[in-house]
């Protein structure tokens, strides 16, 4: 009975023997059939992949090349200069970068606390049931298309603001140079709130999912000590999700500073720096969505590319940095060298 | 005695206080959901009434003259996610796969970083990608270059999606395909693929529920038509950038249609999201 698998001889071809050189040369042809289906399955999921990062720095490349127009002209000018003057080719930023920082920083401002509230009370405060059924709720804030809440902000957020909210405001801090001069329903301050409305879900979903993340026996040793609910969130729960909360801001401000047609509608879409949140201004993402398809010139158009590079370069940035820190919270469990730290009351 | 009460005091004081911080945030999430009620409640309020038989059926009347409806929008809208769909799928798929199978290599690092950075990208730009690479060698807007600009936001979430639910799959069952002699590839996708199938059809079904609403990339890549338009290469109107026109228009027949136009998009977008969750729960 000869062996089959003694390799040595066939690879030699020494032992003369043509039946068993030709059984074997079939097996191995057969053997490497089946692995051709393999070759093909790396191969074309391959090139998929490929393509996925093709995207984005085609995407890069493509930004960069368009708008080398206006770097060439403007250089870093172009990031102070407060000048947009189509008609005279002359483009600056900086009311766009303007209206940008400060409409998040509203949406921020009004959003975090909320998040923060939301969060803790669907991960420490309501039943298993309850909390499913509010967060599901909390999620269909952010399923909502964003062109449904510039109608909702164009035609009952801004008139309503303008009405109810702006006029006290003016009242009792009109000291600051924010509340001063007309008000308008369209201005930074509807933009800011209606941002605010819309970064919620997604910062407190992620909030949510960093005080999950803390484990139960932080809870269980503070609540051994006599804490309340409270002290317990604030010595155990805050502290440990403190960089995943950091992680879940800086997201939602990702998400505030890229979102376009909603603020379009409502940011009233002036290129100018002005102190006062009850007039109209500008976003870096909202100028495009006006301007893209009227601009006549190509100094024009590159300027708006510009404007869009400037948008992607910052939203992959803080992309980066919030998912980094939410994964160093969320993942910290499952890491064996994790000791707890010192607890501070 | 008197040491004892200060400290009665004192709990009584915390417990308050964690009661009182803890109704804080019960109130935040009423806050929270009550823009929810009132963007759905004017939506059904404004937009019922104008929601008929017509609105689905009709063009666009001229400037000026009232009535029409949103026909060529809705048709608009299908055919641009489809267009995304036939290329944000396969190319979200594979990769997805490449990257729960070869999941070590240096590539599937790089995928797994550039996926996650697109969903961080704003659609916008997005839009501007379609109109450099589509828009400007084509030299007009065209529906495919917002089916395309849809589709290249569908990838990233298509593909990290794919990739999880792959990783849900229990490797015994992978094993139990290899231990039969089975090659690698016809487990992924004879064995692996089709358990996990369910879950990657739910977040195919969510990506085009999140770009069937997307107004921005849409502005400069299909542009918008207030005429009957099916070509591939002509601008094509679509339900979203419709209500954002209407909406802005001086208009009050416009605005009017805007608030119908909002309700039937609003409900095709929460109808798929809550069909796919229905769903997902009962499996």
């Amino acid at each position: 009975m000869k062996n089959d698998y003694a390799l040595p001889e066939f690879v030699n071809g020494s032992s003369g023997d043509l039946a068993f050189t030709q059984r074997m040369a079939a097996r191995t042809r057969e053997f490497q059939a089946r692995f051709v289906g393999d070759r093909v399955f790396y191969l074309s999921t391959l090139v998929f992949a490929v393509l996925v990062l093709a995207l984005l720095i085609g995407i890069a490349l493509a930004l960069i090349y368009d708008s080398r127009p206006s770097i060439a002209k403007f250089g870093l000018g172009f990031f102070i200069s407060t000048e947009w003057d189509p008609v005279n080719d002359e483009f600056g930023a900086l009311p766009f970068i303007y209206g940008t920082l400060v409409s998040s920083a509203i949406a921020l401002l009004i959003a975090v606390p909320l998040s923060l509230g939301v969060a803790l009370c669907l991960s420490e405060m309501a039943p298993k049931w309850l909390s499913s059924k509010l967060g599901f709720l909390v999620e269909l804030l952010a399923a909502i298309p964003s062109v449904i809440y510039g109608l909702w902000a164009v035609f009952v957020l801004g008139p309503w603001l303008r009405d109810h909210v702006m006029p006290p405001l003016a009242k009792y801090l009109g000291f600051l140079p924010f509340f001063q001069g007309p008000k308008l329903s369209v201005s930074l301050l509807t933009a800011g709130v209606i941002l605010a409305i819309m970064v919620i879900p997604y910062i407190s979903a992620v909030c949510t999912d960093v005080f999950r993340a803390v484990p139960d026996i932080q809870r269980e040793a503070a609540l051994a000590l006599g804490a309340t609910k409270w002290e317990m969130v604030r010595v155990a729960v805050m502290p440990y999700g403190f960089s995943g909360v950091v992680g879940a801001i800086i997201f939602g401000l990702g998400r505030a500073l890229g979102e376009t047609i909603a603020v379009a509608m409502v940011i009233g879409n002036r290129p100018e720096i002005s102190a006062s949140l009850f007039l109209p201004s500008s976003t870096l993402a909202s100028a495009i969505a006006n301007e893209f398809s009227e601009a006549t010139s190509d100094l024009y158009l590159s300027a708006l590319v510009e404007l869009g590079l400037v948008l992607m370069i910052v939203g992959m940035i803080l992309n980066v940095v919030a998912r980094a820190l939410v994964l160093g919270t969320t993942q910290r469990r499952f890491r064996s060298d994790f000791k707890p730290g010192p607890v501070k009351a | 005695m008197s040491q004892l009460l200060v400290v009665e005091g004192r709990n009584y004081y915390r417990k308050l206080k964690s009661e009182f911080v803890m109704a804080i945030t019960v109130g935040a999430t009423i806050l929270t959901l009550i823009p929810l009620f009132l963007v759905l409640g004017y939506l059904l309020s404004k937009g019922a009434t104008s929601v008929n038989l017509n609105f689905f059926i009709h063009m666009p009347k001229p400037v000026g003259q009232e009535g029409g409806g949103m026909a060529n929008a809705i048709v608009g809208t299908l055919e641009l996610v489809m267009i995304a769909t036939l290329i944000g799928v396969p190319i979200g798929i594979g990769s997805g796969l490449y990257l729960s199978e070869f999941k070590t290599t240096k590539l599937a690092v790089a995928v797994r970083f550039a996926a996650d950075v697109l969903t961080g990208v704003p659609s916008i730009v997005i839009g501007i990608f379609a109109y450099a690479i589509l828009v400007r060698p084509l030299h007009g807007f065209s529906a495919l270059s917002g089916g395309l600009a849809l589709g290249m936001i569908m990838i990233p979430l298509i593909t990290r999606n794919t990739e999880e639910m792959v990783a849900l799959v229990p490797h015994e069952l992978r094993e139990a395909a290899y231990a039969l002699g089975v090659t690698k590839w016809k487990t992924t996708l004879a064995v692996v693929t089709r358990t996990a199938m369910g879950g990657i059809a739910t977040g195919i079904i969510l990506a085009i529920a999140r770009v069937a609403g997307e107004t921005a990339p849409l502005l400069f890549t299909a542009f918008g038509n207030r005429f009957w338009s099916t070509s591939l290469f002509q601008p094509i109107a679509s339900l979203p950038v419709q209500v954002y026109t209407y909406a802005i228009s001086p208009f009050a027949d416009w605005q009017r249609q805007a608030w119908a136009g909002a309700l039937v998009l609003t409900t095709i977008v929460l109808a798929l999201e809550l069909g796919v969750r229905a769903l997902a729960r009962r499996h």
